[in-house]
């Protein structure tokens, strides 16, 4: 174990890890620009930024996974110089990525057993990683396969396979993006606990209340370079989030007039089978969406959204026809371009591969979804200026920013081709839109001009279904929330009455009776576990 | 130093367009070296292969004349690669189109019909290649029986079919006993364009398939579809395209292309079915198409490219005595490096220092 860390204010101490003027340089590109910055054992530090600030590339660099440009790492006073991964866990650096690398037919003792460097028998590891989970309150049963666990669960494989090499400094970056509020508080004790350890933690977030409630220390970041490093405590979330974005970020309001009561997208006890065998089963889903109102469908990941918004969109086909109907059509039967022809239209979750082809241009990606509901075709012949004047709409509507007039989509970043999906589907002005993660991955600035396309949206009378993770988003723009979990969809309620605590305790698996009385969270804990 | 690829964040257009010609050049060095270990002289031997043919107006129309086929071909089979279906028989499907569309000139032969003959042919040398070919797509969609494996062993299939049948029910009663029909009439048979040479109607044929694919491709929501079902199929599948739909419609297609071109071969310059009507054009066609960069005009310039090496072959061993079989293996490197060199247009290769664990000191 690391030595507790002594009691003197953080500059007298030396730091674990100093970054001193690091510089990583792709071509043209500055992804991060001389870089200063101490970690000190005891602390957890916070890097806090937008998509593509530069986040990413500084803890790669530190974990040995990028090599740097200029500038250099110290590790101890001592000059780093790491050759890869292996090389800085060897030296006490550990990493929990956002995406788990986990084999999901493999039991969670041998993913951590590939994860590991060292030389010890499986028996030896098997009963470390149980001593190690018990001590530090993270459960794991060693011999269950992965794909049965939650992604809490399959969380803490990587975080106990973290500290299994006992590190120094543990990265983790966005560790609370799938979890539920519960579970992000149960981390929150362990990194606690880490931290009193003397070990060094850094936290990449973008949430800022988490950061306030966390983190000794936030440095934040923004185009590449440091903006400032500060005691996230002593911050406003507002003037956090002025650092970060650099700007105000405007609130986003809902338009008054939102009066029809027409439901026009209905789910009637859609009973689904997945596809794969570790896919989840869709059990009697019912719901309806009226025109003007957004209905939020909160939910950890992977409790069925993915098959539900399959099953909407057309890309599987229900079992009866009358299990979807939009705008009074019986639509369970029919094929993607067909919904979009009644006036439907969809934005999955993964931008690329799914939103659009990447190595096709925007113009391209423009007809994959407007090739059915509009003049983009004539006698089979692709009308290309069409598909053009829908980009620069696109563009202009939703201030897309790009290098050129009609990029490859993978060329954008993250934030901005979102704004192309969901704007090429709002500019069609469609009846019925259902939007999955519509703000995943995407910065604040993106996030709030989505948020009120879907609001504007609503207001002239669509209907709009919002699958989402982000409680805080669904609070924002939602009419009623229901809350996914192992493939049943509960009750709606309506989001003044959606308490954080309340939805929180769905998302877990209680019965809405329960999330109404409130639930003890010991009984979330155990479902949890 | 290492060498290290790098993922480019667009696909280079110049590297698109220079990649098969690095492609040659790596080939053309490469088959140096070959015909140095021959005991050859390679510059003499590059001659002959790559130069003598262009100077001399019969090899040139040789040139067009087996080109025609590898063309046709390989516009096919570039629509199933740029979806991502991988047709590997277009040899056997150009044997069937051979096969169905000689049927009719067999039983028509000395009876005086009509100019209906030879269009008839035509249709039914693109129908049989085309059904030949729906046999692995239709294993694929039903099944899921790789493609690759079906289409490559059907063309052994077909290959003994038409042995068969020019060894029996088919075979030319006043021919001696050699395996082949009896020539087909003039109402059966491609004329030829000019007084002189074989090349025939054939080559033009060629080159309205090549704009009639430009088209497709480029302008119509087909060739979307074909283009975005080999990229992106989760997106395809997202935008409503049926990637089934699309495997049955890309090996129909491309069957019926390589049947039209094995029936105008044989209807054509061959004038009887007979085994060997192919020297390997079905499989020298993926090499095309692959060259071609799977675009229509650059799968033209390739094909003509490719037809030069089998003249150029032919020539090397009259005058060489550099044995045929060295165009063949001259095709495979090609292949070869043709693919190697396409991973320069997504990547880029750098040069990274390592440093030296030395360095690390004690720490």
């Amino acid at each position: 174990m690391v030595n507790p860390a002594s009691a003197s204010s953080p500059s007298a101490r030396e730091p674990l890890l100093q970054a001193i003027g690091l510089s990583k340089r792709y071509g043209t590109f500055l992804a991060n620009d001389s870089i200063d910055l101490d970690l000190y054992t005891g602390e957890i530090h916070a890097f806090l930024g937008e998509n593509g600030a530069g986040k990413s590339t500084l803890v790669k660099t530190m974990y040995g996974l990028i090599q740097p440009s200029a500038g250099e790492l110290r590790f101890l006073g001592e000059k780093l110089e790491l050759t890869g991964p292996s090389d800085a866990r060897s030296r006490g650096i550990a990493m929990v990525f956002q995406h788990f690398s986990l084999f999901d037919n493999l039991t969670v003792a041998e993913n951590v057993a590939l994860g590991l460097d060292g030389v010890e028998s499986f028996a030896a590891m098997s009963a470390r990683l149980a001593q190690v989970s018990r001590d530090y309150g993270l459960p794991l049963d060693p011999n269950r396969e992965v794909w049965r666990l939650s992604v809490g669960e399959r969380q803490r494989i990587e975080i106990v396979r973290a500290l299994m090499q006992n590190p120094k400094l543990l990265i983790l970056d966005e560790p609370t993006a799938v979890l539920t509020p519960q579970e992000a508080d149960q981390l929150f004790t362990v990194l606690f606990r880490l931290k009193s350890e003397g070990r060094a933690l850094l936290y990449i977030s973008h949430k800022l209340d988490e950061v306030k409630r966390l983190c000794d220390t936030a440095t934040i970041l923004r185009g590449g370079k440091k903006i400032s490093t500060c005691d996230p405590r002593q911050e406003t979330a507002a003037s956090l989030a002025r650092m970060m974005v650099g700007a105000e970020i405007g609130e986003v309001k809902a338009t008054s007039a939102r009066a029809t009561t027409v439901p026009r997208l209905l789910i009637n006890d859609l009973s689904l089978e997945p596809d794969d065998p570790h896919g989840v089963y869709l059990k009697g889903i019912s719901v309806e969406v009226k025109g003007g109102e957004i209905l939020g469908i909160a939910g950890v990941a992977g409790n069925g959204q993915d098959e539900l918004f399959s099953a909407l969109s057309g890309e599987r086909q229900a079992p009866k026809d009358d299990n979807v109907i939009i705008d009074g059509h019986a639509a369970g039967h029919l094929s993607v371009t067909d919904r979009r022809k009644l006036g439907a239209a969809f934005v999955p979750e993964e931008r690329l591969g799914h939103g659009t082809a990447p190595r096709m241009k925007l113009s391209e990606n423009a007809l994959l979804t407007g090739h059915a509901a509009s003049d983009m075709v004539h006698h089979g012949f692709v009308d290309k200026p069409k598909t053009l004047e829908t980009v620069d709409k696109t563009t202009k509507t939703f201030d897309v920013r790009k290098a050129k007039r009609d990029p490859e989509a993978a060329s954008l970043s993250g934030g901005n081709l979102q704004k192309f999906i969901v704007g090429r589907e709002i500019l069609r002005e469609p009846g019925v839109l259902i939007v999955s993660q519509p703000t995943w991955g995407v910065d604040a600035g993106a996030a709030a001009v989505i948020r009120q396309a879907l609001l504007d949206l609503s207001g002239r009378g669509s209907a709009v279904l919002v699958i989402s993770q982000d409680l805080d988003e669904l609070a924002e723009i939602a009419d009623r929330i229901a809350v996914m979990f192992h493939g049943h969809l509960s009750e709606p309620i309506a989001a003044a009455d959606a308490t954080r605590e309340k939805l929180g305790l769905l998302m877990g698996g209680a019965s809405p009776a329960q999330a109404e009385a409130g639930v003890s969270k010991e009984a979330v804990h155990a479902i949890g576990a | 130093m290492q060498l290290v690829l790098e993922k480019r964040a667009e696909r280079s257009t110049k590297i698109a367009i220079l990649s098969p010609l690095l492609a040659i050049a790596l080939t053309l060095v490469t088959m140096s070296i070959l015909f140095a270990i021959l005991g050859k002289n390679p510059v003499a031997a590059l001659i002959v292969y790559f130069v003598e043919p262009l100077t001399d107006s019969f090899t040139l129309m040789e040139i067009a004349v087996k080109a025609t086929p590898l063309v046709m071909i390989a516009i096919g089979l570039s629509l199933c690669y740029l979806a991502n279906v991988w047709n590997i028989g277009a040899e056997g499907q150009f044997i069937m189109g051979a096969v169905c569309g000689s049927w009719l000139a067999v039983v028509t032969n000395g009876t005086g019909a009509g100019p209906w003959v030879l269009p008839a042919m035509l249709v039914m040398g693109a129908a049989g290649g085309a059904l030949w070919a729906l046999i692995p797509a239709l294993c694929k969609v039903k099944f899921g029986a790789n493609e690759i494996l079906t289409s490559l062993m059907l063309v052994y299939v077909a290959d003994l079919i038409m042995d068969y049948l020019v060894r029996g029910p088919w075979r030319d009663p006043k021919g001696m006993n050699f395996p082949t029909t009896a020539s087909f009439d003039p109402v059966a048979t491609v004329p030829a364009l000019f007084e002189t040479g074989r090349i025939h109607w054939g080559a033009l044929a060629a080159l309205i398939v090549v704009a009639l694919a430009t088209v497709m491709l480029g302008r119509t929501i087909k060739g979307f579809e074909i283009r975005v079902v080999g990229a992106a199929p989760r997106a395809a599948r997202f935008a409503g395209f049926s990637s089934s739909r699309l495997v049955l419609f890309t090996f129909a297609v491309s069957g019926a292309l390589a049947g039209l071109a094995g029936i105008i071969e044989v209807a054509g310059p061959v004038g009887v079915l007979q085994p060997g009507i192919s020297p390997g054009y079905g499989f020298t066609a993926i090499i095309v198409a692959f060259l071609g960069r799977l675009n229509p005009v650059g799968i033209l310039i390739a094909g003509l490219f490719l037809a030069l090496t089998f003249i150029g072959g032919e020539g090397a061993q009259i005058s060489m005595k550099i044995p045929l079989d060295l165009t063949k293996v001259f095709q495979g490197i090609l292949l070869f490096y043709v693919l190697a060199c396409d991973s320069l247009i997504l990547y880029r290769i750098r040069l990274i220092a390592t440093q030296k664990k030395a360095s690390h000191g004690t720490a």
